[in-house]
């Protein structure tokens, strides 16, 4: 079990330490002894075959799956089943999801703006004011009106990042982001993530993209079977993989 | 054919679509032929006998509660003037005759309460206090005791007022309780959800009427001695709790209909549990099952008949009354259950149909 007490928060330390942690879905150990620090700015692209528990892993980081045994520590706090440090942690980390996850009833603006009025409690004027600039940034302002049904799937996507990005994360968590776009539409997505690299966002990204991994990962990361098999820099990543697991995976992916 | 008798232009064109869709559809061989005719012959002769029976043969009036003219058309014309002459018992039942004003100011309070609430621009947190006005006016009214209003207690309170009274406070009670008890039977936390499968379970596994005798026999036992609880009260409260049994599951098929993800992203934004329900949850799980629950809804009003079985006079009990209290008018039933029928009838379809407007409605709004 984590120990209860959470280190105080400091600045120098790592952003996100994961300590041993280990998870089982029942029987199947999804997580084995997984150990990662995240620096501020450092940008991780994580992939890995599926099954491998790379989702997993990211969603322990804002508590979405529990993990049982290991630290999660996010900004000085540590991941327990308290509800404070929880609360504590998700308003300092977005998630951007494959699958979108927008909220269909609501307009593109109130979908940007719902959280910061609720749970930053901002004033409506203010929280519309910061929406529209986000919107501008991920390049859909005129979208603003419509619902999430009427908008294509990468501007959708793009809605998501913006709906992530008003509740001003200093982390932002992308699981497989690209994945359910059209072929056409994964560029516009990664553009808009790209440039929130360059603007020094904290990043984890589980990803297949290995140009977006060359373009702007610090650090590449390559897991199977719940376990960090290899952790570089991409250069050496893709050019000297030490593993032979690394080395299938990347001759299937880069492959064709 | 409904082009046809909409009249529009080039009837020679329309004539011979409608001729076609007669060929195609009634006289497209010999069986079918032969079958389109019987029927007809069937629907014509029924048309004749209720025609004949409701209209050409009915008695509209009568002199003096004299109900021979009545009797002598029997069973061949119907006897319009029970309506005529005791509308005013069905409806307002056993309160004081010349007080009846009363029952209908509250009745007339009611449609305009739900009228106004129909509105989407009047949806706001002003209607509650709309809502809360107008109860209290309904109260006052049919209580009386002030305004020089002579006091009239409930055991008197009867007809369509009762049947409003019943069905309104048992939605707008039941309902929340409802929204809760899916909530509940849903949520994590072991006691929680075992109280609310146990509550659901065991409402659901017992009739209305027997809630009903249980609220009205067996309550008064387990109470106090002094205590005594309203009738209606009783049987209110035995509505609700029936009703919300029913709305929970319900709404729990609403809730299971939402995807992961959603709960997800709220939770991933900071959302507190009250939060992600009342405003990213139910927002969308509610508007899946408006069809069942304008169903329970309808279920509801017309079950509120039942709290006849403990000695409350609704609109229904009151036109049953009406034919087998007074000999003259003994017999007479078939025309005293249409017309409170035709009452429930409006009531239900405005209920069906105003769910569809909303339907209709939402899916304008947020097409997926």
């Amino acid at each position: 079990m984590p120990s209860a007490t959470a280190p105080a928060r400091s600045p120098a330390g790592p952003m996100i330490e994961l300590r041993h942690v280990n998870k089982w879905y029942a029987e199947f150990h999804v997580l084995r002894d997984i150990n990662l620090n995240v620096t501020r700015g450092e940008k991780i692209v994580i992939c890995g075959p599926s099954g491998s528990g790379k989702s997993t892993m990211i969603r322990c980081i804002n508590r979405l799956e529990e993990h049982q045994q290991g630290q999660i520590i996010v900004e000085g706090v540590e991941l327990t089943g308290d509800v404070r440090n929880i609360d504590a942690v998700r308003r300092e980390v977005g998630m951007v999801f494959q699958q979108f996850n927008l909220f269909p009833h609501l307009t593109v603006l109130e979908n940007l703006t719902l959280a910061p009025i609720w749970v930053r409690k901002m004033p409506k004027r203010e929280a519309e004011e910061m929406a529209m600039s986000y919107l501008n940034r991920v390049h859909i302002p005129e979208q603003a009106k419509k619902y999430p049904g009427q908008l294509s799937g990468g501007q959708q996507q793009r809605v998501a990042i913006a709906r992530s990005l008003c509740m001003k994360p200093k982390i932002m968590l992308f699981d497989e982001p690209t994945s359910a776009l059209d072929p056409e539409m994964v560029k516009e997505v990664l553009d808009v993530m790209i440039e929130l690299a360059h603007e020094g966002m904290t990043m984890l990204c589980v990803t297949h993209e290995m140009g977006f991994a060359r373009a702007v990962a610090d650090t590449v990361i390559f897991m199977d079977r719940g376990e960090i098999v290899e952790s570089d820099r991409p250069s050496e990543f893709f050019s000297h993989p030490k593993s032979d697991r690394t080395k299938l995976f990347l001759s299937q992916i880069l492959g064709h | 054919m409904t082009d046809v008798a909409a009249g529009k232009p080039i009837p020679g064109l329309m004539q011979s679509r409608a001729a076609q869709w007669v060929r195609a559809n009634l006289f497209s061989s010999w069986l079918n032929t032969a079958i389109t005719l019987v029927i007809a012959y069937f629907l014509i002769k029924v048309l004749v006998a209720v025609l004949s029976w409701a209209l050409f043969n009915a008695v509209w009036t009568v002199e003096n509660n004299n109900t021979q003219a009545c009797r002598a058309v029997q069973g061949m014309g119907a006897c319009w003037a029970v309506i005529a002459e005791k509308y005013r018992f069905i409806l307002f039942g056993t309160y004081p005759y010349e007080q009846q004003w009363r029952e209908l100011a509250a009745i007339v309070t009611f449609i305009a309460l739900y009228g106004i609430s129909a509105m989407r621009r009047f949806w706001s947190l002003r209607l509650l206090y709309v809502w809360i006005a107008g109860l209290v006016l309904i109260g006052v009214v049919m209580w009386g005791g002030v305004f020089g209003l002579p006091v009239v207690e409930t055991d008197r309170w009867g007809g369509l007022v009762i049947t409003l009274i019943l069905a309104t406070f048992g939605i707008a009670v039941a309902f929340p309780i409802g929204v809760l008890l899916a909530l509940g039977r849903r949520s994590d936390m072991p006691a929680i959800k075992t109280l609310s499968v146990v509550y659901i379970e065991a409402i659901r596994g017992v009739p209305l009427v027997s809630l009903l005798f249980m609220a009205s026999v067996m309550l008064p036992l387990f109470l106090p001695e002094g205590v005594n609880i309203n009738k209606l009260l009783r049987a209110q409260v035995a509505m609700i709790m029936f009703a919300s049994a029913y709305l929970a599951e319900v709404v729990r098929g609403g809730l299971q209909a939402i995807p992961k993800g959603q709960y997800e992203a709220a939770s991933a934004l900071g959302l507190s549990y009250w939060q992600k329900t009342g405003l990213i949850i139910l927002p969308q799980a509610l508007r899946l099952v408006i069809p069942p629950l304008v169903n329970t809804f309808i279920g509801l009003f017309k079950d509120t008949s039942l709290v006849v079985i403990i000695g409350i006079y609704d609109l229904l009990d009151a036109a049953k009354t009406t034919v087998n209290t007074d000999p003259e008018w003994r017999g007479f039933g078939v025309e005293a259950y249409l017309f409170v029928s035709i009452i429930y009838f409006i009531f239900c379809f405005a209920m069906s149909k105003y769910s569809q407007h909303v339907e209709a409605d939402l899916a304008r709004a947020r097409r997926r």
